[in-house]
């Protein structure tokens, strides 16, 4: 297939593309901004907003009690209070919120309330949570064979415990929603949002009205990553309830401190493990306790840690295997999905053990991993009891070991390491396989409309959102591909939920294989009615008809273009609108016992750094990246690369620079772009080659064979984070640097003067 | 009443009544619905607010980069501010634009008009690139631009074919209409500004305007201040503007000395010691963005007196002298008394920064050593956690006489006084060393680094420093590595 540019590209370079806060200005629109509370723990013992609805500009303030239907806007479980009244469990947890005539109007009367409080307490740290058993949810643990008593009996083990810090989202176009009430006090809200049918469903039930009467619309993101999928919502009934409450327009904008201080980000993790394995390097037994840090209340937690759990084996077969996933409680900003969605937490334990068998056996770290890749025939049954079948991986690494000059390359590194006093470098080749579907079963479905006019022009929509993936542009390339319609006869319009209604989020990858094949099934559908139609009409058979961009020709006869072919199916009264469908097969996970098929299909990928540190600051430079992904049959390779090499880098950020610090009063210190580090143009690296795995169509049935892109190349960046440490190891008397995440100069030089230490 | 004359792409635009403190992102978007110009931070450090401004220099357009959040309404006064709305002619992309779908170099979109925006700035200052470092340059232009979905591959490939594009002689609109653009440009020159925004044109007419709203703050490129309006949401019904006053944008040679005005942009500065000095062209490439070092300027860095820098402890290290200007007098002081605790410095209330005095021979006397390093957590547009200078007049001199300035290590930018007595005697003795520095500073932890490692960076940059000095053979730094860009 051609590889289409994204479907805005034009707009996006000249501007054009309208994102919520672009929208024109209604005549009456009006701002708000949200008062959130100033301790990170304790009760509130008074709210005076005197002042603030006396300041310039303001039209309307509001509190908890304000609220008509459900305060509590939380996702799955409740602890997500829209509007808190009585105890403030973060810094920044909304109290109050403002409407007023500009921006900053509204801005500056949030600083004039007076609140005061009864502190309390603050847990900040997870080794106090978990010494307190402080949790947002029980525990979920999942095991096989005995990892214990094979522990217990090792000759070779070894034990050690990590941090991984959060990451912020960081999504260039903060969070925003924009609401219009209509005629029967309904709203129609305009939002950056991965999730509309969620935040349809939450705005109606804190205004107290049906879910019909709410409309909400997502034309595209400026970036959501995870951080629109239940963050979103908060600015959504925001505006909603002051729409409805002054029948205005309303923009519920957040700026850029706000949403870093107030919004949910990747979790902290707090991992420990005890490993067993043979001399040759083969894990004969792990357990592992991996500590999430899940702030004020549960949100997405439950699933993310068990997509941790789930993904603490990466791509290796652990023969006696314990994981215990835990999620405590702090008082902070409650922590929620980032693209992996707990996965990279969970896999870099997997890959630190690797990297320390290796150390502690003297072997290219490469090949521990190879040792211990899950098997075919035996060894490839997952912790949770998945069999893991067409397994790239090792092919993967054989290719880009190959491609990547990795073994040469290795030796060039020890040389240059025996010579240079100040500059170290390290390489390191690090796989990756993503288990791909919702674990909670439910999500995975996918819901489409086509409707073919007379002009022979298509208007499709499905559930899915654009956040600048690309899906709009792989799904109207499904439809084209099924109807023969050129992709510039596609028109797909903004996801709307009066459209295509019980949507799930736009997240686990999902978004091409469940809305790309519900409008597959859609265009199906409306094929066969063509077909049918022409068959009847024309006296022909169905095998005598071509369909393509043109129209359709039918064999030893006319040719009709798709203007007439829609025209004549319309005057047969042939029904042109046709909806599709999708749900995942053969997935399912009992997660009593802690065992399943939570996953159609595993994405695979490898990646090859090599970087360089400076041993005397810990300043460190990614020099060089291999990567080979495997993508199945890539319904648009350039869509691909540019999610495989954005997934990258966004790992690398989270995994180096990225560093989230809270004071000890639980106040964000990095909140904003000068102090919170994403990498920048000088932190790609100056070789970057990245290739799809060729002749690897998905052996399960998705669509078009292609296989979920979205997530797992950002954990390709666990390579650079192993080559780190092989460069500080490179510095080591004796033991293997304890590197915790992000490896930060900071963080880097702390780890050299430990292990310079014998 | 007073008018704001500038050209907003090719339309004539006269303002009067905007407010003093309104930002140009602001302006473009609420007031001129035009909405490609994204704000992403409201504090320079993104770049989707990126617009291109055009001044009239002896003759020639100068075009500019600047992050249009953090820059004032007033300042556009007899400028061209073009937007990413302009760029295409008639309906075809232009270049900057059209690389960019090309190349795929754009995914949520967000971001792009920034780029664009960069990109294009790139293409019209061809003169100044080094088209055998051409990653270099579009990472020197494109590094203040975030973008958090592509990895920037793509957009770096988009960037080199407008950049190779432009070298090639290729024109556009521009470019075409240059002579009428310098034309309707000339007309604007010499207007008067807006309500409340002051912008004398003379150091004369500023301390009269200084007299005349002694609480009007004092600013240059705003690059700094601009975040007490965006970020503090304080407002300003006046404020005094220095850049229409040409006579401190000077950067020259008198008497043995660099002189450099007040005024003087970074860019600027760049752009003159940068080729005669390796160390300050790293460090000034890293000064900010290309956005801001075109705004900020080089008395806006010393006046604000950050504890980092990045200026001050350069100058400090080549013992540079500050001249404080009121209407009645002058004073030169060494620009290290200049500074006295956090954010405070010896500047009276009626006194401008206006010139920056070292020795020339600093820069070209062939024994003299000068040593800048930088240390941040990332490499483009980032603060320092420690910035350290050394400089050693002569090293044929025994004992070493050195002079040292840090930033980052005190509440103020600081001389390691401690350590140039001790290195003047064991200079190689890291005991005594560190010792030295743990006398000279005590820093603090925040969100940059902490104290920890800020003490211990400081020590083992001397390490560095005597390193380069003996062994100048091997890289001990990072980018002195050399990097194959195939």
């Amino acid at each position: 297939m051609p590889e289409l540019t994204h479907e805005s590209a034009v707009k996006h370079v000249t501007g054009a593309a309208v994102y919520v806060d672009d929208l024109p200005q209604a005549v009456e629109q009006n701002y708000v901004a949200i008062g959130g509370s100033e301790i990170a723990h304790g009760s509130i013992t008074n709210i005076d907003l005197t002042e603030v609805a006396a300041s310039d500009g303001v039209v309307d303030v509001i509190v908890a009690s304000d609220i008509p239907g459900h305060v509590d806007i939380g996702p799955v479980f409740s602890g997500d209070p829209l509007l808190t009244s009585d105890k403030v469990e973060f810094v920044g947890q909304a109290i109050f919120a403002v409407l007023a005539i500009t921006q900053g109007q509204a801005r500056r009367a949030v600083s004039k309330a007076q609140i005061q409080y009864t502190p309390q307490n603050a847990v900040l740290d997870v080794l106090v949570a978990q010494k307190e058993n402080i949790t947002v949810r029980p525990p979920h643990t999942m095991q096989r064979g005995d990892a214990a008593a094979t522990l217990k009996n090792a000759e070779h083990k070894l034990s050690g415990q990590f941090f991984v810090g959060g990451q912020e989202h960081f999504y260039l176009e903060g969070q925003v929603a924009r609401a219009e009430m209509d005629e029967d006090g309904g709203v129609i809200v305009r939002s950056s949002n991965q999730n509309p049918t969620e935040a349809q469903k939450l705005v109606a039930e804190v205004l107290g009205i049906a879910m019909h009467a709410v409309v909400v619309e997502t034309r595209r993101m400026g970036g959501g990553f995870g951080g629109k999928e239940t963050q979103a919502n908060a600015c959504c009934c925001f505006a909603a309830l002051f729409a409805v409450r002054n029948r205005c327009a309303v923009v519920c904008r957040l700026s850029r401190r706000d949403d870093m201080t107030t919004t949910g980000k990747r979790h902290p993790f707090f991992n420990t493990y005890d490993v067993c394995f043979s001399k040759e390097g083969a894990i004969e037994g792990i357990q592992y306790e991996l500590n999430s840090v899940c702030g004020a209340s549960p949100d997405l937690s439950d699933a993310i840690v068990d997509r941790a759990m789930f993904h603490s084996d990466n791509a290796y077969y652990l023969p006696n295997v314990h994981i215990t996933g835990n999620r405590y409680k702090t008082h902070t900003v409650s922590h929620t999905a980032f693209r992996g969605f707990g996965g990279p937490q969970g896999m870099l334990a997997i890959e630190a053990v690797i990297d320390e068998i290796a150390f502690a056996l003297k072997m290219d770290p490469l090949d521990v991993r190879k040792r211990n890749f899950y098997g075919e025939q035996t060894g490839h049954v997952t912790p949770y009891y998945q069999q893991v079948t067409h397994f790239t991986v090792p092919r993967i690494v054989d290719e880009l070991e190959r491609s990547s000059d990795y073994r040469n390359r290795r030796e060039a590194i020890e040389l240059f390491n025996k010579k240079n006093t100040t500059l170290k470098k390290g390489i390191a080749l690090t796989p990756v396989k993503f288990g791909i579907s919702f674990t909670a079963t439910h999500l995975n479905q996918g819901g489409a409309v086509l409707h073919l006019y007379t002009d022979g022009t298509i208007h499709l929509n499905h559930g899915g959102t654009e956040m600048g993936q690309g899906l709009f542009t792989k799904v109207a390339q499904i439809v084209s591909a099924e109807l023969g319609i050129p992709v510039s006869d596609i028109k797909n319009s903004a996801t709307r939920t009066d459209k295509v209604p019980n949507t799930s989020p736009t997240a686990a990858s999902s978004g091409t294989d469940i809305n790309g094949m519900a409008a597959y099934n859609a265009a199906s559908t409306l094929k066969q009615r063509l077909v049918d139609h022409l068959c009847e009409v024309k006296q022909c058979d169905a095998s005598q008809l071509g369909f393509g961009p043109d129209g359709v020709s039918i064999e030893g006869g006319e040719s009709l273009s798709w203007a007439q072919l829609a025209t004549s199916a319309y005057f047969a009264r042939v029904s042109l609108s046709a909806q599709g469908f999708y749900k995942t097969p053969e997935i399912y996970y009992d997660r009593e016992n802690a065992r399943g098929r939570p996953f159609l299909y595993y994405a695979n990928g490898a990646a090859v750094s090599e970087v360089v540190i400076d041993t005397l600051t810990g300043e460190y430079k990614l020099l060089v990246v291999d990567i080979l992904h495997d993508v199945g049959n890539s319904i648009n390779p350039a869509i691909d690369i540019g999610q495989i090499e954005g997934g990258f880098i966004q790992g690398v950020g989270w995994l180096t620079s990225e560093e989230l610090k809270w004071d000890n009063n639980g106040r964000l210190l990095t909140d904003g772009p000068a102090t919170y580090k994403i990498p920048a143009i000088g932190d790609a690296p100056a070789k970057f080659n990245v290739s799809l795995l060729s002749d690897s169509p998905n052996a399960e049935n998705t669509v078009m064979r292609s296989k979920a892109v979205g997530e797992p190349p950002l954990m390709l960046a666990m390579s650079v984070w192993s080559a780190i440490r092989q460069a500080i190891a490179s510095c080591s008397v004796g033991s293997f640097p304890c590197l915790n995440a992000p490896a930060t100069p900071e963080e880097i030089l702390r780890c050299l003067q430990e292990v310079a230490e014998p | 009443m007073r008018v704001l004359r500038f050209l907003l792409n090719n339309i004539l635009i006269e303002e009067s009544g905007l407010p003093p403190d309104m930002t140009v992102l602001d302006y473009l978007r609420e007031r001129k619905r035009l909405t490609g110009s994204k704000e992403g931070c409201a504090s320079g450090d993104c770049g989707a607010c990126t617009v291109v401004v055009v001044s009239l220099k002896n003759g020639q357009l100068q075009y500019a980069s600047i992050n249009s959040c953090i820059a004032l309404m007033g300042d556009l006064q007899g400028r061209q501010l073009i937007t990413v709305e302009h760029l295409a002619d008639d309906g075809k992309l232009h270049c900057s634009q059209q690389a960019m779908v090309d190349h795929h170099g754009s995914q949520c979109g967000f971001c792009t008009p920034g780029f664009v925006m960069s990109i294009f700035a790139l293409t019209k200052n061809t003169v100044s690139i080094d088209s055998q470092h051409k990653r270099k340059s579009i990472e020197h232009y494109l590094g203040g631009n975030l973008c958090r979905c592509t990895g920037y591959r793509p957009i770096i490939d988009a960037a080199s074919t407008a950049l190779d594009w432009a070298l090639a002689g290729n024109t556009d609109q521009f470019s075409e209409n240059r002579a009428a653009t310098i034309q309707q440009l000339q007309a604007l020159e010499a207007e008067v500004d807006t309500t409340g925004f002051h912008r004398p044109t003379t150091l004369d007419a500023l301390f009269q305007c200084k007299a005349q709203y002694p609480d009007a703050p004092v600013v240059a490129g705003c690059t700094d201040f601009s975040l007490e309006i965006t970020q503090r949401l304080k407002q300003y019904p006046q404020v005094i503007s220095l850049s229409g006053i040409n006579e401190l944008g000077f950067i020259e040679q008198r008497n043995g000395q660099w002189c450099i005005g007040a005024g003087c942009s970074i860019a600027a500065l760049l752009s003159t010691l940068g080729p005669l000095n390796a160390d300050i062209a790293d460090m000034l490439y890293r000064y900010g963005s290309t956005q801001v070092r075109n705004s900020a300027t080089v008395g806006g860095n010393i006046g604000n007196a950050s504890p980092v820098g990045d200026l001050p402890p350069l100058f400090i290290a080549l013992q540079a002298d500050v001249v404080l200007r009121s209407a009645a007098a002058e004073r030169v002081i060494k620009l290290e008394s200049f500074f006295q605790d956090y954010k405070k410095t010896v500047l009276q209330a009626d006194e401008i920064i206006s010139e920056i005095r070292f020795d020339s021979s600093a820069l070209d006397c062939e024994h003299s050593v000068l040593k800048i390093y930088k240390i941040s957590k990332r490499i483009d547009d980032d603060i320092s956690s420690v910035c350290a200078v050394f400089y050693c007049p002569n090293t044929t001199v025994k004992p070493m006489v050195l002079t040292a300035a840090f930033g980052g290590m005190a509440a103020i930018p600081k001389r390691a006084l401690e350590l140039e007595r001790v290195v003047s005697a064991s200079p190689e003795n890291m005991q005594l060393i560190g010792d030295a520095l743990d006398k000279d500073f005590q820093p603090i932890s925040d969100a940059r680094a902490s104290a920890g490692y800020r003490i211990t960076v400081a020590k083992n940059l001397y390490r560095k420093f005597l390193l380069e000095l003996k062994d100048t053979q091997a890289a001990h730094r990072l980018h002195h590595l050399e990097i194959d860009h195939a």
